[in-house]
């Protein structure tokens, strides 16, 4: 099998405005339009209700309005049969006991009503999922970065960083922009994301070293698009395989881990660009050169990837 | 640079024997790969069988059976069940009798909970004297139980169930065992009528002061408060007079909070006991929280209804004409006001069993009561001298409550007890009382509540709910077969793949990934893990990724056959994308511990399988995948390769 020789880099200039773009879009909707918090973070109460048979939001809606739960939101929920009642933190109301209450206003009204799921988080609780969150974010990119600074050089903890940003900047702004539901279990993908990402862009990066240390006399973007071709094959089958099991949970997974489903399948998707075009781009910015990666003669271990020259 | 054999370095440091031909692992290698891929298929398999649908029965009070947990009575238990049952037409499918319980299978759903209705009207007709609880008992076969074989238990999300998050709130605690304390100083010093400066306000924040008119005083009261060991201790003057301060430092405090604690703790476990859930789980999370899960609750609201509910009694001695008015409290009692002493005779603290049941000629609701030691001794002590005068019963009841408000646009919690004290019985003391005697002057619900609150023990401080999460049964069953069904078709989405992909070489990964999966449930397993949801979605993740390896590998194999013979080709395909595997799977390793450290709930159960996934793809993809890439191609000659 020949490698394939695509002229990466040559299309640098589009790709970063294309990045670019995307992040001020995914930055500027952040910013005014925020994310549509789940539960997990709001705090509030949410109930998901089945029936026997189909049933309309907004009456069900209009009915708790009267029983004097207000500013609730009802929709339906995987089916037109399931609905997801939201009631956000209300004043003095003993809201542990909110669930209870608008399932047994709910039963008086609707006889084929049925319990699915009941949550219930307390504000305290829900500021402290949001900061372990985000100290859960910051922490892996800072632990990603001295990982890559130890086994590679700056250039590359940055070009990582960078990357995994991106990715999850684009994620976060996708889900402003659809305002679809940010809860722990999408958190936890963006986490899956970072994981997933970096492993993208460690096998590239560890290529681009290797061939920098083998190739003396091509140039670095040369260096850096033969790496990324020869990585090509190998980046596409796992991205395509992960996309497989990922779509398979999306569609077969219901409703629950939908979030979770979405935001990976975009997070692999956007990774996969990401470990070409940002960690390279970066590696380029930064006036990557050979002379970076030679590793002093002592080091014989680094002979197990047959990596020399 | 480093002496290696001419064949290439070394796989993972096993040294090359010498002559070998390439590609091939010795004997032991072989073996080794298959044994421990033996013992996972060992310990995987647990979870292959359902579970029944059974139903526990647990005698409430061992005491009740003649003789304890005997056989005996377990077996006349069966016996009995046995009875009930074929008279109703449910099918026992099997019984077993556990240490202190009995677990009957049946065949369906419904015949669970046909189940647990009959041996309810069965065994508690007459007030509760059974737990009968829905569970699932393992059908694991006894060889597997017995290498320690366990399938994974279900999360809540998976099985139903609920999941509460209560916060201890210890500032209401400790404000109230300074407060107490001092009362009970106060009570202390005035039986050994040592004289102390009267009219000031003994507490303020952690400190109790008290000041005595001389420094005689002040030895003797000293010497009379020994025993109030949770606070500090100062000689200090106090007001210009020689006093005492008693102060909680931040030592004491810590003792009090885990003392506090483990009393919530020991109230909740023996409260949730009764509440018909197989295998409740209470435990202490952080410094001040506690979470309660009950898998497979039925009746969640009623379980949050007695979680953080506190019903006590105090039993007080009626005021005489000659009280002072600093000893008494008033209470309405029948339309009238009832002068009643300040002082407790005992407590509901003092109660070593309690049972609802009947008062035989009214039908009136009743709770029969039997003191400690300690209790019943004073009990008697002071009904003995006080015959002819009343005493009176003072029902307690708190309902802890959040209360919510906006400060600067965020809601801000704050906690609050709603307390409710009232007579339920004022009577002459006829004769000297003893260790048991009934109450009554109650509701049925509020006799039941307070029987089984006084039997769990107070809680020592209060708490509140912060965090509810309940899933129905149902929805917990369309989430497994949801879950396993994406598995599925993700895996099999992938082998297929990899066979069109790589012909032999996919076949060997699609091995290895199945056994992969193997692995993986078995570390789960061992490790007593528990499988949720994201757990699921971390498997089906794991599937995805852990082809990546062998895909790295192969690419490489490709990539090498440009400039080598097969041989060399395989030989450097593995052993140079070694690395590039290991800096990947290391780095996606530390996001999993990240992931597992600080994440809660649902992020756990992902961390758990993805971090379990890692270091199985990681063995499965180089090791198991190059012995049957060994055994396939090791040692022929190769004039070319398909991959």
């Amino acid at each position: 099998m020949r490698t394939l020789q695509i002229d990466f880099m040559a299309k640098r200039k589009v790709a970063l405005v294309l990045s670019v773009s995307f992040l001020v879009i995914a930055v500027l909707s952040l910013g005014t339009r925020g994310l549509n918090m789940g539960l997990d973070f709001t705090g509030g109460s949410l109930l998901e209700v089945g029936f026997s048979q189909e049933v309309d939001p907004e009456e069900v809606r209009g009915f708790l309005e009267g029983a004097g739960f207000n500013n609730g939101t009802v929709q339906y929920f995987g089916t037109n049969r399931d609905l997801l009642i939201r009631m956000p933190p209300q004043r003095e109301v003993n809201q542990s006991g909110m669930g209870d209450e608008i399932f047994a206003a709910l039963q008086s009204q609707y006889a084929d009503v049925g319990l699915r799921q009941s949550n219930y988080v307390g504000p305290a609780v829900g500021d402290e999922l949001a900061e372990d969150g985000g100290l859960a974010l910051l922490t892996a990119l800072i632990v990603v970065m001295i990982y890559i600074l130890f086994r590679f050089t700056k250039q590359f903890s940055v070009g990582a960083v960078v990357a995994l940003t991106h990715d999850v900047l684009i994620v976060l702004g996708l889900f402003s922009i659809f305002q679809w539901t940010f809860d722990l279990t999408v958190l936890a993908a963006l986490l899956a994301v970072i994981g997933y990402s970096l492993n993208d862009t460690i096998v590239v990066s560890d290529r681009i070293r290797e061939n920098f240390r083998k190739l003396r006399k091509t140039s670095p973007v040369d260096t850096i698009n033969l790496s990324l071709n020869q990585t090509l094959g190998r980046t596409l089958v796992t991205s395509l395989t992960t996309l497989f099991v990922l779509l398979a949970l999306l569609f077969a997974g219901g409703e629950v881990i939908r979030g979770f489903s979405m935001a990976l399948s975009i997070g692999v998707l956007v990774g996969t660009y990401s470990s070409i075009y940002v960690a390279a781009t970066t590696l380029l910015a930064m006036k990557i050169s050979r002379e970076d990666l030679l590793v002093p003669e002592r080091d014989g271990e680094e002979n197990a990837d047959g990596s020399y020259p | 640079m480093a002496e290696f054999p001419p064949d290439g370095p070394p796989l993972l440091g096993v040294p090359r024997r010498n002559n070998a031909p390439l590609n091939s692992f010795a004997g032991w290698q072989y073996l080794l790969i298959f044994s421990v891929v033996v013992v996972g298929m060992i310990y995987a398999a647990p979870n292959v069988f359902q579970p029944d649908p059974a139903i526990q029965i647990r005698a409430l009070d061992q005491r009740a059976e003649q003789g304890g947990p005997s056989d005996a009575a377990t077996n006349a238990l069966l016996a009995r069940m046995q009875t009930v049952f074929s008279e109703a037409g449910v099918t026992l499918k099997g019984a077993d009798v556990e240490d202190d319980s009995l677990m009957l299978r049946v065949e369906s759903d419904e015949a669970q909970l046909r189940a647990q209705r009959l041996a309810n009207e069965a065994l508690n007709a007459n007030g509760l004297n059974y737990v009968v609880a829905l569970a699932s008992a393992s059908t694991t076969p006894q060889w597997l139980q017995n290498l320690g074989g366990e399938p994974m238990s279900l999360g809540l999300d998976l099985f139903g169930g609920s999941h509460f998050l209560l916060q201890v709130n210890m500032d209401e605690y400790l404000e109230r065992v300074v407060t107490n304390t001092a009362e009970s100083m106060r009570d202390t010093l005035i039986d050994a009528r040592i004289r102390f400066t009267p009219g000031r306000d003994w507490v303020t924040g952690n400190t109790i002061a008290i000041a005595f008119r001389d420094a005689a005083s002040r030895d003797d009261a000293r010497a009379a408060l020994t025993d109030f060991q949770d606070f500090e201790l100062s000689a200090r003057d106090v007001d210009d007079s020689p006093g005492l301060r008693f102060t909680l430092t931040q030592e004491k405090i810590r003792a009090l909070e885990d003392r506090a604690i483990s009393q919530n703790l020991t109230s909740l476990r023996n409260r949730v006991n009764e509440l018909g859930v197989s295998e409740p789980q209470v435990q202490r999370l952080g410094r001040e929280r506690i979470v309660v899960d009950l898998p497979g609750i039925q009746d969640s609201a009623r379980a949050k209804e007695i979680l953080n509910k506190f019903a006590n009694l105090e039993f007080r001695l009626e005021a005489l004409p000659n009280a002072r008015r600093s000893q008494i409290e008033t209470y309405p009692y029948n339309g009238r006001d009832q002068e009643i002493m300040r002082r407790n005779i005992v407590t509901g603290n003092n109660v070593q069993d309690a049972k609802q049941s009947y008062d035989p000629e009214t039908g009136q609701p009743q709770v029969n009561i039997e003191l400690d030691n300690d209790g019943g001794r004073r009990m008697n002590g002071v009904t003995k001298d006080n015959v002819g005068r009343a005493m009176a019963i003072l029902f307690i009841e708190q309902r802890p409550g959040v209360r919510k408000t906006e400060v600067d646009g965020e809601v801000v919690e704050t906690f609050y007890t709603e307390e409710d004290r009232r007579l339920i019985s004022v009577a002459t003391i006829q004769s000297a009382l003893g260790f048991s005697f009934r109450i009554t002057g109650l509701g049925l619900r509020e006799a039941q509540d307070l029987a089984l609150l006084l039997r769990a023990g107070a809680l020592a401080a209060p708490m509140y709910i912060v965090e509810e999460r309940t899933v129905g049964a149902q929805l917990g069953d369309e989430n497994i077969q949801r879950g396993w069904q994406s598995v599925g078709i993700g895996f099999v989405l992938v082998l297929i793949f990899m066979v069109f992909y790589y012909r032999f070489f996919g076949l060997a990964a699609n091995i290895a990934l199945t056994t992969n999966l193997v692995l993986l449930v078995a570390i789960m397993s061992v490790l007593g893990a528990t499988l949720t949801l994201p757990g699921i979605a971390g498997i089906v993740l794991t599937v995805g990724m852990a082809v990546d390896a062998n895909v790295l590998i192969f690419s490489r194999i490709r990539e090498e056959l440009e400039n080598h013979p097969p041989q060399r080709a395989i030989q450097a395909g593995f052993d140079r994308a070694l690395l590039t595997i290991t800096d990947a799977n290391v780095t996606t390793f530390f996001v999993a511990i990240i992931l597992l450290s600080i994440g809660s709930g649902p992020v756990r159960g992902f961390a758990v399988t993805l971090a379990v996934g890692i270091v199985t793809s990681m063995f499965t993809a180089i090791l198991v995948t190059r012995a049957l890439v060994n055994l396939m191609f090791g040692g022929r000659k190769l004039e070319s390769l398909k991959i």
